[in-house]
C-alpha cells in the first residue's frame, strides 16, 4: 500500500498534547491521606447509557486505578487512583481518546446543595412513609375497635404507641414545610406551607392532648399521611428541577477553563482564563474553540462561526482577522493576539443579554402558585371561622372547637393540590423523554401550552447545520472520486461532506498538501491537481453564486469543475412547519445568516415571514415587539447567537446538537435529527395543562363536599383519612392518563 | 390480648429495619444516579474486546 502522509494539521510546531479533549487537571487533583489521588470531571458529550462502560472500561484498564465511576444523571466522572502507578494525563487521555471532552472541577467549590436537598427530602419521605404505614396499622385497629369490642385500655395503648411513632416522625419529616413556612411568615407572606405546617402541628398537638385525656379520636395518622403525600409531590418536583440545574452547573464548569499562552521567550504555558490579559498571545489548535476575543497574529485556517453568527459556511481566516470566543478553529493552528477576555468577550456579552432576558421570564407565575395565593388564605379563614363559630355559638369548649378546626385544616390540606401538578409533570416529562424531548424546566410545559407564535432559527435548527453537495449528478464520476480522495486528507467541513457523500474511495498515491484557508494540492502524473476555493483554483470571481458554498477541482489542461454545497433543510422541517400552521400558529424565521440564504429556506419550507442578518439583540427586539402585541412566542434555535432570544422568549426549544449555552437557556431540548418531536411536545404541553386544571377541579370538588362536613363537626379521623387518600389517588391516576394515552401517530 | 405485647414491638422492629436499610442505601450513594443505575445491570462486568 502506498505510503500516505495526511496533510499536516499545523502550520508550525504543535506539541502532541494540545490535541487532547481536556485542559490541565493538576490544580483539581486532591491527594488523600493515604497518598492516593482523586479527581472529579464533567464529561461534556456523555449522552447515552452506552457511554458508561466505554469510559469506565477505558480507565479501569490502566494500572493503579482504584475506582472510576460515571454518573449518567449529572454527566460527571469520579476518578480515584494511585499517583505512583499512573499519570493523570494518561487517565484523562484514555477517556478523551474515546471521543469525550473533559473538564476537571472542584466538587467543593460547586455549591451543589441540590443533591443534598434531594437526599434530605428522600430521608424525610422514608421516615414519613414508615410512620404513615405503622400508625395507619394501629389506627385501623382502633377504628374497627370502635364498632366492636376493643377495651378503652387497649385503645389508649394504641394511641400512645401511635404518638410515640408519629411525634418524632412529624418533628423530622415536617422540617421542609416548617422551614419554608417560617421563611414566608418572616417575610409577612402566606404560602401553601403555612396551612400545611399549622395542620400538622395542631393535629399532632391536639391528638396528644386527646391521648392524655383518653379520648376517642386522634389525628396522628392524618398528620403523618399528610406529610407523606406532600413529600412525594415535593420530591417529584425537586427531581424534575434538579436535572435542569445540574445541566446548568456543567455548562458553567465547561466554560473556557484555560488557554495555552505563548510567553515572550517563545515557551508555551497553560494559564487559566482569569490570568489572561489583552496583548497576550494565545495558541488555538485545530478542533478547539477559541477561548478569547482577539486578532489572528499568525497562521491561516478556516473558522466555523455557526454558533456565534448562525452563518453556515466556514470562513477563511488570515493574520489580521478578528476572532471571537466560542468560534471553532477547523483546519490549522492559530496564534491569536488577545483583545478582550472574560467579561469583555462577545460570549460574555451574550451571557449578559441572556441573564437580563431571563429575569423577564421569571415574572411568569406557575399555575400551582397562582392557586396557592387564593387557597392558603381561604383555608385559614375557614378554620378560624369553624373554631370561633363553635366556641361562640356552638357551645363547645375550646378543646372540641379546636379539634373541629383541626379537622377542617386536615381535609382542606392541599394533598391533592400538592400532588396534582408534580404528578402531571412527571408523567409528561417521562412521555416526552420517550418521544425524544428533554424537558428542562418544569413550568415550560405550562407555558408551551399557551404559545401562539413560533420563531425558528435557520442554521442547525431548520437545516441540518452541515453542508451537502447538491450538483453531484452533473459531475463525472472520475472527478468525484478524485476530489473525494483528496478531500479525505482534510478536516474542512466541505471536504468531509464530499467524502461522506461520494463514499469510500482509494487513497491517493502521493502526498496531499493542505494550504489553510485555500485548499488542497496533490501531484498527479507530474502535474499539480488542486481542490479548494476559487482563488486557489484560479477561477475568475465573476461566476458568483450567493447562496451556495463551493469547492473547485482544478486539473491542469481542463476546465475547473465546481462542486456546490448547500445546508439542506431537515427532512421533517417542512412537515413540522405545516403542522404548526395547521394548528393556527404563526411561524417566522429569524436568521443570523445572510439574507439570500434565509430567503431560500423560508421559501422552501413555506414560511411567509422571514428575516436574515439578525444579531442577538435584533432577535430579542423582535420578541419584545411580539410580546407587546400580546403574543406568546416559542423560540426554536441552536446557536450561541440564539441563546439570549431563547431566554427571552415565552417558551423555547433547541436541538440536541445546539451550543451548550443555548441548551441551558432552552426549556426543551429536542433529541434526534428531526423537528417532529416539537409537535409531540406541543401536544403533551396542551394535554398536561388540561390535566392540571382537571386535577385542580377534582381537588376543589372534593373540598366543596368535605369542608362543610368538617365545619359541621361531622368528620372523624376515619373519614378524614379516607377522603385524603381518595382525593390524592384520584389526582395521581388522572395524571397517569397522560403516560397511558396512546401516542398519536407521528405527523 | 397479651399477644400484642410482643407483636407490636416485632412489627415496629421490622419496619425500622426496612427504614434503616433504605437510609443506608441512600447514604452509600445508591440514589445518586438513578438514570445510570437503570442501565448498569445490562453491562457485562468482564471486559469485552472492543
Amino acid at each position: 500500500m502506498a505510503e500516505v502522509t495526511l496533510a499536516r494539521r499545523d502550520a508550525f510546531d504543535l506539541p502532541e498534547d494540545s490535541w487532547r479533549g481536556f485542559s490541565d487537571p493538576s490544580a483539581y487533583i486532591r491527594v488523600r491521606a493515604d497518598g492516593t489521588a482523586e479527581l472529579d470531571l464533567v464529561v461534556e458529550n456523555l449522552h447515552c447509557p452506552g457511554c458508561i462502560p466505554k469510559i469506565e472500561g477505558a480507565v479501569k484498564r490502566l494500572p493503579g486505578v482504584l475506582h472510576a465511576r460515571v454518573n449518567l444523571s449529572t454527566k460527571r466522572l469520579h476518578l480515584h487512583w494511585r499517583p505512583d502507578a499512573v499519570e493523570p494525563s494518561a487517565l484523562l487521555g484514555a477517556v478523551a481518546g474515546q471521543g469525550f471532552r473533559l473538564a476537571p472541577y472542584d466538587p467543593g467549590a460547586l455549591a451543589s446543595s441540590g443533591a443534598d436537598d434531594t437526599k434530605a427530602l428522600l430521608r424525610a419521605l422514608a421516615v414519613a412513609g414508615f410512620a404513615a404505614g405503622n400508625v395507619m396499622l394501629l389506627s385501623v385497629s382502633v377504628w374497627s375497635g370502635l364498632v366492636s369490642d376493643m377495651g378503652p385500655a387497649t385503645r389508649d395503648l394504641f394511641h400512645w404507641v401511635s404518638a410515640l411513632i408519629a411525634l418524632p416522625a412529624v418533628a423530622f419529616a415536617g422540617q421542609p414545610f416548617f422551614r419554608s413556612a417560617l421563611t414566608a411568615l418572616r417575610g409577612h407572606r402566606l404560602n401553601m406551607d403555612v396551612p400545611i405546617s399549622l395542620a400538622v402541628i395542631l393535629a399532632s398537638g391536639m391528638s396528644l392532648v386527646e391521648t392524655l385525656a383518653s379520648g376517642d379520636y386522634v389525628y396522628f395518622d392524618a398528620a403523618v399521611m399528610l406529610l407523606f403525600f406532600l413529600l412525594i409531590g415535593r420530591y417529584l418536583d425537586l427531581r424534575t428541577r434538579g436535572q435542569a440545574r445540574s445541566a446548568a452547573e456543567n455548562l458553567m464548569l465547561l466554560r473556557a477553563q484555560g488557554a495555552s499562552v505563548l510567553t515572550a521567550d517563545g515557551e508555551r504555558r497553560a494559564l487559566p482564563i482569569a490570568e489572561i490579559g489583552p496583548g497576550m498571545r494565545v495558541l488555538v489548535a485545530a478542533g478547539e474553540r477559541v477561548p478569547v476575543d482577539g486578532r489572528i497574529a499568525r497562521g491561516r485556517s478556516d473558522l466555523d462561526t455557526s454558533l456565534v453568527t448562525g452563518e453556515s459556511v466556514p470562513r477563511a481566516a488570515a493574520p489580521g482577522t478578528e476572532i471571537f470566543a466560542g468560534t471553532l478553529n477547523l483546519t490549522s493552528l492559530l496564534e491569536v493576539e488577545v483583545t478582550a477576555v472574560g467579561e469583555g468577550t462577545l460570549l460574555a456579552e451574550i451571557v449578559r443579554l441572556m441573564e437580563a432576558a431571563e429575569q423577564c421570564r421569571a415574572r411568569y407565575v406557575r399555575l400551582a402558585d397562582r392557586m396557592a395565593r387564593i387557597y392558603a388564605p381561604a383555608v385559614h379563614i375557614l378554620a378560624a371561622v369553624s373554631f370561633l363559630g363553635w366556641l361562640a355559638f356552638g357551645g363547645l369548649g375550646w378543646q372540641e372547637a379546636l379539634l373541629i378546626a383541626v379537622a377542617v385544616l386536615i381535609v382542606t390540606c392541599p394533598c391533592a393540590l400538592g400532588l396534582a401538578v408534580p404528578a402531571v409533570q412527571v408523567a409528561a416529562v417521562g412521555r416526552l423523554l420517550r418521544g425524544g424531548v428533554l424537558v428542562k424546566s418544569a413550568d415550560g410545559l405550562e407555558r408551551l401550552a399557551q404559545v401562539d407564535t413560533v420563531i425558528f432559527d435557520k442554521t442547525g435548527t431548520l437545516t441540518q447545520g452541515w453542508p451537502e453537495p447538491t450538483n453531484l449528478t452533473e459531475i463525472a464520476v472520475a472527478d468525484q472520486r478524485l476530489a473525494a480522495s483528496m478531500a479525505a486528507a482534510s478536516r474542512h467541513p466541505l471536504s468531509r461532506a464530499l467524502c461522506r457523500t461520494v463514499g469510500p474511495v482509494g487513497i491517493p498515491e502521493t502526498e496531499v498538501r493542505e494550504e489553510p484557508g485555500l485548499g488542497l494540492a496533490m501531484i498527479l502524473d507530474g502535474r499539480e491537481v488542486r481542490l479548494g476555493n476559487r482563488e486557489w483554483c484560479g477561477v475568475p470571481t465573476s461566476q458568483s453564486s450567493a447562496v451556495e458554498s463551493e469547492l473547485w477541482l482544478a486539473v491542469p489542461g481542463r476546465a475547473p469543475v465546481r462542486f456546490a454545497f448547500r445546508d439542506a433543510p431537515r427532512a421533517d422541517a417542512a412537515r413540522t412547519v405545516a403542522w404548526l400552521k395547521d394548528r393556527g400558529l404563526a411561524v417566522e424565521l429569524l436568521s443570523g445568516d445572510r439574507e439570500p440564504a434565509a430567503r431560500e429556506i423560508a421559501r422552501a419550507l413555506g414560511i411567509d415571514r422571514w428575516a436574515g442578518e439578525r444579531r442577538p439583540a435584533d432577535k430579542i427586539a423582535r420578541l419584545e415587539v411580539l410580546a407587546a402585541d400580546g403574543h406568546k412566542v416559542l423560540m426554536v434555535g441552536d446557536g450561541l447567537n440564539d441563546a439570549p432570544a431563547l431566554a427571552a422568549a415565552f417558551a423555547s426549544a433547541s436541538p440536541a446538537e445546539a451550543a451548550d449555552i443555548s441548551q441551558t437557556a432552552a426549556d426543551f431540548v429536542i433529541q434526534g435529527d428531526g423537528l417532529s418531536p416539537l409537535a409531540e411536545a406541543m401536544r403533551v404541553g396542551v394535554a398536561s395543562r388540561r390535566l392540571i386544571l382537571q386535577n385542580f377541579a377534582l381537588a376543589l370538588g372534593y373540598n366543596a363536599i368535605a369542608v362543610p362536613l368538617a365545619m359541621a363537626g361531622l368528620v372523624t379521623p376515619l373519614i378524614a383519612a379516607l377522603a385524603m387518600s381518595a382525593s390524592s389517588i384520584a389526582v395521581t391516576l388522572n395524571a397517569l392518563r397522560l403516560s397511558l394515552a396512546r401516542r398519536e401517530a407521528r405527523l | 390480648m397479651n399477644v400484642l405485647g410482643y407483636l407490636i414491638p416485632i412489627a415496629l422492629f421490622l419496619g425500622l429495619l426496612g427504614l434503616a436499610a433504605f437510609l443506608w442505601a441512600l447514604k452509600s450513594g445508591q440514589f445518586d444516579d438513578l438514570d445510570g443505575a437503570a442501565h448498569r445491570i445490562l453491562f457485562d462486568d468482564d471486559e469485552s474486546p472492543e
